[in-house]
């Protein structure tokens, strides 16, 4: 689709520019509201001005298909996200060359014959999340810090090792939900504007590093005896240059673990709490779910359930569950890249240089894809509807194609471990008003808005 | 009826669930790489095969019936 025979078509622009940043304003405050927009205005090609600069939006499958099909060197994901520069750190992810950045996706950690030992290390961190519970016997959670807090020490401990993970505790976690919260769109125009959300970014980045370099002071002075469990910090401890200074100072190493723990920490985080929260909303779903989970836990060998990597594929309705909650409340809304030569898709042409984005909040509820789109529904997931295989490239919380979310298999994993664990041990319950429940959409990386608290009984 | 394994390169990332479920069909290489060692392999070699298919993380496995 690259031909340049066709007549050139610009790209239609949705109503609504305010100022001159363009749409920036609206995308900062309803983005959902704008992507939608751009869907009913301009049908499966349309464009918005983020600060001056062109984002042409696609939707539905057969652009959504081009777009996930097409290779680095037509639409690249490098410098399509400048607010994560200041996060990560200069030099650590996004300046990598394409063929450095295909070695990365195969991050060691995510492949499956690690991911069966994995199945046990988070069964294990939900148990030490919830070890007062029985004791206290009933109680309220706010759902975000749970679940914020929670995958930060799954994922640390599945990713960098279970050695970093005991040196972590909640100060790490609320650290490192400050960078998430430092991601607003401004970053577009300046992505070290004079705002308190990125002050508060680069001083809790600052107080990660001294928390890792504390960690590696200790490390340094008791190197691990032979024989000992060594995890990612070890290695990278062990690289020294020619001088025989570390290869890797603090400041690094702090910008590897965040950028390995950033994709799949609010992401499975959020996740975790719509699906509980819709499955609330939903009682029939959620008395189905739990029914499936209580026979499983009836048919193991063992006391409680058994959460083997190969018991946690077999939950059906769990997952559809799980499902149904990135399909409504997909945690990342605008996926982007930026055209490295003219483009052309349904006749529009797309010139080097502009942003370019597929949405999963629009695709994921596209009528001509998923039936009653707006509706939870577990069924839509079980055969013969399938509505996730069918329409491939709609059904996008996890991307698709060649960009797909390394991470899904382990997301997916995680979740229903958590759920599995959490769900026949204990009674959950709404502890505010059902709609008062809502996504925050004024940053990139999109959370639970609070309050957003739940009751919990042992069963 | 013979059967063949037909994969979509597009979708490869190479995560390893196939060669897991199949190892004498499918390897997949520390950088990624996936080779197909049998495409036409043996019936005995379909329950395997199918579980690849289904659990393969970005759906890039296809069985085709000739």
């Amino acid at each position: 689709m690259t031909t340049t025979e066709v007549p050139e078509v610009e790209v239609p622009e949705v109503s609504g520019r305010s100022d001159e940043h363009g749409h920036l304003t609206e995308l900062r405050t309803d983005p959902i509201g704008l992507l939608q927009r751009i869907r009913n205005e301009c049908g499966t090609v349309g464009s918005f001005d983020l600060a001056g600069r062109r984002v042409v939006v696609v939707s539905g499958a057969a652009a959504n298909e081009w777009y996930f099909r097409a290779a680095e060197e037509e639409l690249d994901q490098a410098e399509a996200y400048p607010f994560m520069t200041p996060i990560f750190g200069e030099g650590v992810v996004f300046d990598a060359s394409p063929e450095r950045r295909r070695e990365m996706l195969h991050n060691q950690a995510l492949r499956d014959r690690y991911m069966r030992g994995h199945a046990e290390t988070i069964a294990r961190e939900v148990d030490e999340m919830v070890a007062n519970w029985d004791r206290l016997g009933a109680g309220t959670v706010d759902l975000l810090d749970f679940f914020a807090e929670l995958t930060i020490y799954t994922s640390s401990s599945c990713l960098i090792g279970r050695k970093f993970r005991s040196s972590l505790d909640a100060r790490f976690a609320e650290l490192y939900h400050d960078l998430e919260r430092g991601t607003d769109a401004l970053a577009f125009v300046d992505p070290y504007a004079d705002i308190e959300s990125f002050h508060q970014r680069d001083r809790s980045r600052a107080a990660l590093v001294d928390l890792v370099g504390g960690i590696m002071e200790e490390r340094l002075a008791m190197p691990p005896a032979e024989g000992d469990e060594r995890d990612l910090l070890d290695v990278l401890l062990s690289i020294r240059r020619d001088d025989g200074e570390l290869q890797f100072d603090a400041d690094v190493i702090t910008g590897i673990f965040i950028s390995m723990m950033f994709a799949g920490h609010h992401t499975t985080s959020t996740t975790a709490s719509w699906t509980l929260l819709e499955l609330l909303r939903n009682p029939d779903q959620l008395t189905a779910v739990v029914g499936e989970l209580d026979d499983l836990a009836a048919d193991s060998n063992r006391e409680g359930l058994d959460l083997t990597y190969q018991a946690l594929r077999e939950m059906p309705l769990l997952e559809s569950a799980i499902k149904e909650a990135l399909r409504l409340h997909p945690p990342l809304i605008l996926l982007l890249r930026v055209a490295q030569v003219d483009l052309e898709v349904d006749g529009r042409t797309i010139p080097a240089g502009d942003l370019v984005g597929a949405s999963p909040a629009v695709s994921n509820r596209l009528g001509e894809a998923f039936e009653d789109p707006d509706r939870f529904d577990l069924t839509r997931y079980l055969a013969p509807r399938e509505e996730d295989l069918a329409n491939p490239w709609d059904w996008i919380p996890f991307g698709a194609g060649r960009h797909r979310c390394v991470g899904a298999a382990f997301a997916m994993m995680q979740l229903k471990a958590i759920f599995a664990v959490l769900l026949t041990r204990y009674r959950f319950a709404l502890a505010q008003d059902p709609e008062s429940y809502r996504t925050d959409h004024s940053k990139m990386v999109v959370q639970l808005a609070q309050p957003c608290a739940v009751h919990w009984e042992a069963r | 009826m013979s059967w063949r394994i037909e994969i979509d390169e597009d979708l490869c990332q190479g995560h390893g669930v196939c060669e897991s479920e199949a190892p004498g069909v499918f390897s997949v290489a520390k950088d990624g790489r996936l080779t197909v060692l049998r495409p036409t392999p043996d019936d005995a070699d379909r329950p395997a095969v199918d579980l690849a298919v289904r659990y393969c993380p970005t759906r890039a496995i296809r069985v085709t019936e000739e």
